[in-house]
This record gives C-alpha cells, structure tokens and sequence, in this order.
C-alpha cells in the first residue's frame, strides 16, 4: 500500500495510543516510546511489523506514542493511521485486516 | 450467532470513539452492548471509530453478551462501510437509526446481505434492530417491524422524537406514553421484542427505576443505558418476585400435568389458569434464570 503523506491515528489518552505515519525513504523505520517499554516493547514491535505486513506497506517511517494501550488498539490505531495516509475512505480492505 | 428471541434486559450505549472504553465493557454485565458509531463519535474520527470497532470485534471475547452496532444514518456517507466493518468482524446486530419507513430497512438489509456474502459470514447472521424517534416512525411502527425477517426488535428513542413532538419531559412519563403504547404494541403484533430509550439523567437512580418499573408493566423487553451504574436497577426491575417464580413455575408445572388429562383451564390459588399464560409463565422464569433468582431446584 502505498502512502500519500503523512498522517496519524489515536491519542496520548491513557489507554490509548498515538501513532504516525509517513511516507518513508525506500525501507521501513520505527520508533517507539512507552512506559512499558522494557516490558512489552518486543510485543508493540511485533504488532506493529504484524499490521503493516498485513497493509503491504514496506515503505514508511512509522512513530508510536504508547500510552498502555492493549494490542487490537494498537493496531486500530496504526490502520488508522495509514488509511489516512493512503487517502482510503471507502471500500476498505476489512477482510485482510 | 445471536438469537431474536434472547434476553436484552440492558443495551449498554459505548462510544466507539474511546479506546479505554469499550474494550473491558463486559464487566458491568448488560445483556447486550450497542457499539456507537453515530452521535457519539466526531465526525472528525468517524474513520477511526470503525476501525476501533472491527478490531475489538474480532479480538475482544465479551463472553457471550450480544455485539450491536448502531451505523450512521443513511443520510450520512458513513453508513455504508459502517455496515461492512461491522459485518466483516462478525457483529450480532445492526441497529438502524431513525427509521420512518420500510424502506430505510430495506436498503440497509440489502448492504448487510452484500457484505455478508463479500466476508463470507453466514448469510441471514446478522440481525435488525429499528430505533424510532420521529412522529413517523412512531404511526409506522407496525410496518418497520415487518420490514425484514432479520429484525427481532424495536426500540423508542426519546430525544429525537420529544423535540420533533414540541413536548417536555416529565417524571411521570405521560409526554411519551403514547408513543411508548404505539410501539409495545407494534412489536407484541409483529412478534418482535420492544425497548425502551435511555434515562440521561445518570443519577437520578429514582427516576430510572421509575421509569423502569412503568416499562416493566407495558410489556417492554429491556431498556437502553448511558451508564453502567444504571444497569442493575434496571436488572432489578426485571426479576420477578418469589411469589411470581412460584406462580409460574405452578402455572408450567400444571399445564403440563393437566394438558395429558386432557383439562384445558384449572386454578393456581385463586387464579383461573388456562393454556394463553404458558408464554407469560415461561417469560418469567426466563427473566428469573437470567437474575439468579430461580435456582433451578
């Protein structure tokens, strides 16, 4: 999937997540801040490399505020995110979420 | 798949705007939570609301309590890819705003059956529910709850249809007791379950039960909620007494007992019995199972 600029999805609210995405430079780049780093950081990652994979995006710069969001809102809001990002309104790929 | 027919004392409203909301919502236990996608959500994250819900959908295990989701309106241009997000995760029901006519029925099922047939969810899977709040959809009710064998409730919603009726809230609930008789009415006819709107009013716990005891007593099935705190009121409310557990049980017990001999009426105590209370009889202990108040023994 292609993305057309930047965009972003959630909020810094506790329980939730922020996430923003771009346009990247040929391959994938990710950063993460969370409290819970230490903790679940390997999981955030996976989820994150999981839902894009999922997309088809190879080609973003991807920056994650998590505020102890649980799994499916991580994802949500990434999705989110790069539906924006790729001007997707309508017709959306539900099945390949 | 869900069941027309099951219990949905409780319908708890959740903004699926809020992550932090939705997710635990079956903590409080309602019987059925109505995911919102409508008046609840901005209309600046519409987009992320319906993701939100696809995901807690597909990977939240609310333990059995009933999914609906309440799509935007048809009026809007959300409703279309709300119906295919909330099919696509395998929702139990699609409740419908401001219905007026069958046909607002009509072209939602039509987009149901789509996008079921489009994710390959079992086709006819996906249940109806009609809200009302308008004068219209009031002297309608009896044609929306026909509309399509998809649907297994009605339900009134006040605010819309008080300010479309010029009238003012009341704490007896006379300014919405004709429309409230109009669409028990119609939902006893078509054979369909009937509910009644929200109480905005979180705290007033007095006035809740007020006006849940007076829906009780119409026939209502169950009530919307804004708040958890409201549920076991209403749940109170709903679970029948000890003598009415024992009534019914009598009442299920002799006509079984009777009908073998051949006796169509009898007396429980000193009430005439006869086969038209089975239904109302069984309706009880359901509602007593439901409470824990009958324990089966």
């Amino acid at each position: 999937m292609q993305l057309n600029h930047a965009a972003v999805g959630g909020t810094e609210e506790s329980g939730d997540v922020f996430v923003e995405v771009s346009p990247g430079t040929g391959k994938l780049e990710l950063e993460i801040t969370s409290k819970v780093l230490v903790l679940y950081g390997e999981s955030i990652k996976k989820s994150i490399l999981e839902t894009l994979s999922r997309l088809k995006v190879t080609d973003a710069k991807v920056i994650v505020k998590d505020k102890g969001a649980v799994d499916q809102t991580i994802r949500a809001r990434l999705v989110t995110a790069i539906f924006r990002a790729a001007d997707m309104k309508e017709n959306l790929p539900w099945g390949d979420l | 798949m869900s069941s027309k027919n099951r219990l949905r004392r409780t319908m708890m409203f959740l903004s699926t705007q809020r992550a932090g909301s939705i997710r635990d919502a079956y903590i409080y236990a309602p019987d059925s939570i109505i995911f919102d996608l409508e008046d609840a959500v901005a209309v600046s994250e519409k987009d992320s609301a319906r993701v939100a819900l696809y995901h807690v959908l597909k990977y939240v295990d609310y333990k059995g309590i009933e999914r609906l989701v309440r799509i935007n309106g048809a009026d809007t241009p959300f409703w279309k890819e709300d119906i295919r997000a909330a099919v696509a995760a395998g929702c139990d029901g699609i409740r419908i705003p401001k219905c007026e006519t069958a046909h607002d029925v009509e072209i939602v099922e039509e987009q149901v059956l789509k996008a079921e047939q489009e994710f390959n969810r079992p086709i006819g899977s996906t249940l109806l529910q009609i809200a009302i709040e308008t004068p219209l959809g009031v002297r309608n009710a009896y044609e929306l709850s026909i509309a399509s064998e998809r649907i297994f409730g009605i339900s009134i919603g006040a605010g819309d249809f008080m300010r479309s009726m010029h009238a003012r809230r009341r704490d007896d609930g006379a300014e919405l007791y004709a429309a409230r008789a109009q669409l028990v009415l119609a939902a006893r006819a078509a054979g369909v379950q009937c509910y009644d709107t929200v109480h905005t009013k979180v705290k007033d716990y007095e006035g809740l039960e007020r006006d849940t005891n007076l829906i009780y007593d119409m026939g209502f099935d169950g009530k919307s909620v804004v708040h958890p705190s409201q549920i076991p009121i209403i749940h109170k409310v709903f679970t029948p007494t000890v003598p009415e557990i024992e009534k019914a049980k009598s009442i299920i017990s002799k006509l079984s007992n009777e009908a073998k001999e051949g006796v169509g009426v009898f007396m429980v105590g000193d009430d005439m019995i006869d086969v038209a209370m089975l239904e109302g009889a069984k309706r009880i202990m359901a509602l007593a199972k439901a409470a824990g108040a009958d324990k089966g023994e």
